[in-house]
């Protein structure tokens, strides 16, 4: 069992226009695969089919080995699949503490409780402190979520969805919008969680994807037209044309 | 200890006034009082799925309605001692009539809830309001309950020990029940389950993406929400001792929201503020002049264009506290 | 099988008039965004002020200038103080302001008018009936009015479909922000939408006049069952509009015609009729559900 993650055949068309063309993909346990193209390749709608938001017109999603393709989002939640979003998805009148307690407290279970205290739950609220402990928000965890920086949004963005405890955590843009600092600071945040989960990294940023990639796929109007390593990629002349190309000339 | 002040004082409050209203000989008052007291339940069970899940339900008095018809249908029963469908026996106990209101009204909320919940936005709006009229026409075609005009309930229903003919007893059987309905809710919306909704009225997609199956809480909540309203027109049925198709009439529902935004939607005691200001000034203003609402919709209209947070929100920005 | 067409008719002549009301409720909402419960009040304003210029004249045809200019006024001006404010808004702070206006303008014309009922006088032409089809008499203003509604429907098709604010209507009702990146003054668009709805609004009061009578109170009758034709036909869609609106005129009319009949076939003629009157009602209200239930955002839902 090396693939956590087993995309075959996809395909999601809107009206006339092929979003997800036949996508097959597969990552590997442990690594982190970056997924690039140009913008409107189709890389979010690829990542919302993953989760569940979106429903594909076609083929198959296996999540280590199980048939997740008809299941709802908050299921796939529970096997195991996290995410964060590219235009920052937050509770923005929670504090950066609740924001993560709700998310531990949504993974422990027990949700349905009417009669307990939710600030009485121990065990939740040490973990959402070990989670903030070892973060770069642990000095704004009682900050609302809505008054945090850009920067300081996007990190939340990945604690919430860590606290979910995913196996595979689909990242979309995760710098979209940082500053070279910021950028520098997921990168390292990002680094240090590798080997303890996989992860599939949608990205912009030609020089994060390059040093996180272990392997690299190309979508390009909907279609993988290649899947390698970060020098593979490079010296492609399809990825050339299709995508470095336009940036180069 | 800060945190008791407010519910100490409205509970003294609500206890002392039936003696106020002897003592300034307004009968009146009393009734005020515990029509104040009644709304405040209804608006609290609607400010449950309102401000703390964000679903806006333009429907509410219909579970309002539904429990009095509950106890006006049991009580007819009772007297005229036909089985209801040939199988279940009227009732004038109110330990049996409040739980069965909340029961029933539960399920109505269930039904209407599951199939609701499935839209959203201006089509829940819309979609729960024509539910509301659907249960008011139908009780309007009951003939056998009156119809158009309602159910007279001769006596308020009987608890052991108490002489629920004084209007005083039934005003404090009242308060016990508001009481206890408070604390209650009080439970829940700082529960685990109080949490969730709060997430959801935030931001439903990144509850989802926290493994939240969003539609069972929401339903749950407006399950909850249903009972209490239920619970709030089985006391009203018996405040009143009459029920009729006009207290699910859907510009109830609408008074209900207003009540809710008056006092500050999404706070624990808004509602209870919101109803007392707008029953006072319905009280007030009537006594007054017939075109009392002409009043209310002017003050209304300034509250939602001009203040953010109702009451509360402004003693909020009084005491210079959050804005 | 005369009876049947007579109801027909009936049921088309509510149902333009629904038409009138929901073309527009459903392009301030789609375009603008907003709920406006106090569309029924423009209706009743309409109503209101056609009938008092028609009394004080003693001529019908004034009446319509009249109800159309006094709707279109109040339009402008509750379009530039309330609801302008209101565009940024969520729902319920535009549920919450229009039901206060409501309040407000029953309380109004309460205070102008009264509450006892008011007639519109009817021009002699209009009276007795006329022979359509042999055996079938129908009163001749109902046929005025289903004409005009029809006309109403012709003009706005092309309105939308073939004029600059038309196109610009459409855009904005499956893409508010496209309208907005156009540079198009967005707010006179708003103005001449809302102006255009409270316009239509007033002549479908005023036309009602004559059959129904004017008082307080019609606006919200009809305005809930509007807004079913507004959710059934899909928020933002003239389209939907038209086709929602006579739809639910028949079956609205056929219901409250022939159900309490059918009914008295096996139950005590009150019970019957009683019955058959409030399940008539709700026959509109659970046709909305079921729509819902299939295709949530309605019939002929813009944008998608």
């Amino acid at each position: 069992m090396t693939e956590i993650l087993r995309i075959e055949g996809l395909q999601k068309r809107f009206g006339g226009l092929v979003a997800t063309d036949n996508v097959t993909l597969d990552v590997h346990t442990g690594e982190i695969h970056a997924l690039i193209g140009p913008n409107g390749a189709g890389k979010s709608t690829l990542i919302n089919q993953l989760c569940g938001e979106l429903r594909q017109d076609a083929g198959v999603i296996h999540l280590a080995g199980r048939d997740i393709s008809h299941m709802p989002a908050h299921e796939r939640v529970d096997l195991g699949l996290g995410r964060t979003f590219q235009v920052t998805s937050l509770l923005e009148d929670f504090t950066v503490r609740e924001n993560v307690g709700l998310a531990v407290q949504a993974r422990d279970g027990g949700n349905f409780r009417v009669f307990d205290r939710v600030t009485a739950r121990r065990s939740v609220w040490e973990e959402t402190d070990h989670l903030l402990a070892g973060s770069l928000l642990n000095d704004r965890r009682d900050s609302r979520a809505a008054d945090l920086s850009h920067g300081e949004k996007k990190q939340l963005e990945l604690i919430l969805a860590l606290a979910t405890q995913p196996r595979l955590l689909l990242l979309d843009e995760p710098m979209a919008g940082l500053g070279h600092v910021e950028t520098q600071q997921m990168i390292e945040t990002l680094s240090g969680l590798r080997g303890e989960l996989s992860m599939l990294l949608v990205e912009h940023d030609m020089e994060a994807v390059f040093a996180l990639a272990d392997r690299i796929s190309v979508l390009v109007y909907g279609q993988i037209i290649m899947t390698g390593t970060a020098d593979e990629v490079r010296s492609d002349p399809r990825v050339r044309e299709a995508y470095l190309g336009t940036e180069d000339a | 200890m800060r945190k008791l002040i407010l519910p100490v004082l409205l509970i003294a409050i609500f206890a002392l006034m039936p003696l106020i209203a002897e003592l300034v000989g307004k009968n009146a008052l009393m009734t005020l009082s515990a029509r104040i007291l009644m709304y405040a339940m209804a608006a609290a069970s609607l400010n449950l799925i309102l401000g703390y899940g964000g679903m806006v339900s333009f429907g509410h008095a219909a579970y309002f309605g539904v429990g009095a018809y509950v106890v006006g249908i049991l009580y007819s029963h009772w007297m005229s001692e036909v089985p209801i469908f040939g199988l279940f026996p009227g009732s004038n106990q109110l330990l049996v009539t409040l739980p069965i209101a909340m029961i029933v009204s539960g399920l109505a909320a269930l039904l209407i809830g599951a199939l609701s919940l499935r839209t959203g936005g201006v089509q829940f709006i819309m979609i729960t309001l024509a539910f509301a009229q659907m249960i008011f026409f139908l009780f309007v075609s009951l003939t056998a309950y009156g119809g158009e005009d309602g159910i007279i309930i001769r006596r308020a229903n009987a608890v052991p020990g108490l002489n629920m003919r004084d209007k005083t007893t039934v005003y404090y059987v009242i308060l016990v029940v508001a009481v206890l309905y408070f604390a209650w809710l009080w439970r829940v919306v700082n529960s685990s389950f109080g949490q969730v909704l709060k997430g959801i009225r935030q931001n439903e997609r990144r509850m989802e993406a926290m493994g939240i199956a969003t539609f069972r809480y929401k339903l749950y909540a407006f399950v909850l929400a249903g009972m209490g309203a239920g619970l709030a027109g089985a006391l009203m049925a018996n405040f009143l001792r009459f029920t009729s198709p006009d207290m699910m009439h859907w510009t109830k529902s609408g008074e209900l929201i207003i009540m809710v935004i008056l006092g500050g939607l999404g706070t624990f005691f808004g509602p209870i503020l919101g109803a007392a200001a707008f029953l006072i000034l319905e009280f007030y203003l009537a006594d007054w002049t017939e075109h009392w609402q002409l009043g209310l919709g002017i003050i209304l209209l300034l509250v939602v264009l001009f203040t953010k947070g109702g009451i509360l929100g402004a003693v909020d920005r009084l005491k210079g506290g959050r804005q | 099988m005369i009876l049947i067409l007579e109801q027909l008719l009936n049921g088309l002549q509510y149902g333009v008039m629904l038409f009138l009301l929901a073309a527009g409720l459903t392009l301030i909402f789609g375009i603008m965004g907003v709920i406006n419960l106090a569309h029924g009040s423009l209706y009743m304003i309409g109503a209101f002020a056609g009938t008092w210029v028609a009394t004080t004249t003693g001529s019908f045809w004034l009446g319509i200038p009249a109800g159309l200019i006094a709707a279109a006024l109040v339009g402008f001006l509750v379009e530039a103080t309330v609801i302008r404010k209101l565009y940024a808004r969520d729902h319920l702070d535009q549920v919450l302001a229009t039901f206060a206006l409501i309040l407000i303008f029953n309380q109004m014309i309460i205070l102008i008018f009264g509450r006892q009922p008011i007639f519109t006088p009817l021009p002699e032409v209009f009276y007795g009936s006329i022979e359509i089809i042999p055996g079938l008499f129908y009163p001749p203003y109902r046929l005025l009015i289903i004409a005009v509604g029809l006309l109403v429907a012709v003009g706005l098709y092309f309105l939308i479909n073939r004029t600059r604010v038309g196109m610009l209507v459409r855009a904005g009702s499956t893409n508010r922000d496209m309208v907005r990146a156009l540079g198009v003054d967005v707010r006179l668009l708003y103005t001449v939408v809302f102006g255009l709805g409270a316009l239509l609004a007033g002549l479908a009061g005023y036309m009602t006049g004559p059959i129904l009578a004017v008082q307080v109170g019609m606006g919200e009758d009809i305005l809930l069952a509007t807004f079913v034709v507004v959710v059934i036909g899909g928020v933002g869609s003239i389209k939907g509009a038209f086709v929602a609106g006579i739809g639910l005129g028949v079956v609205d009319t056929m219901l409250r015609a022939f159900l309490p009949t059918i009914l008295r076939g096996f139950m005590a003629p009150s019970d019957a009729d009683a019955i058959g009157a409030s399940v008539s009602s709700m026959g509109i209200f659970l046709l909305m559900a079921i729509v819902l239930l299939i295709r949530p955002k309605g019939l002929f839902a813009a944008g998608g």
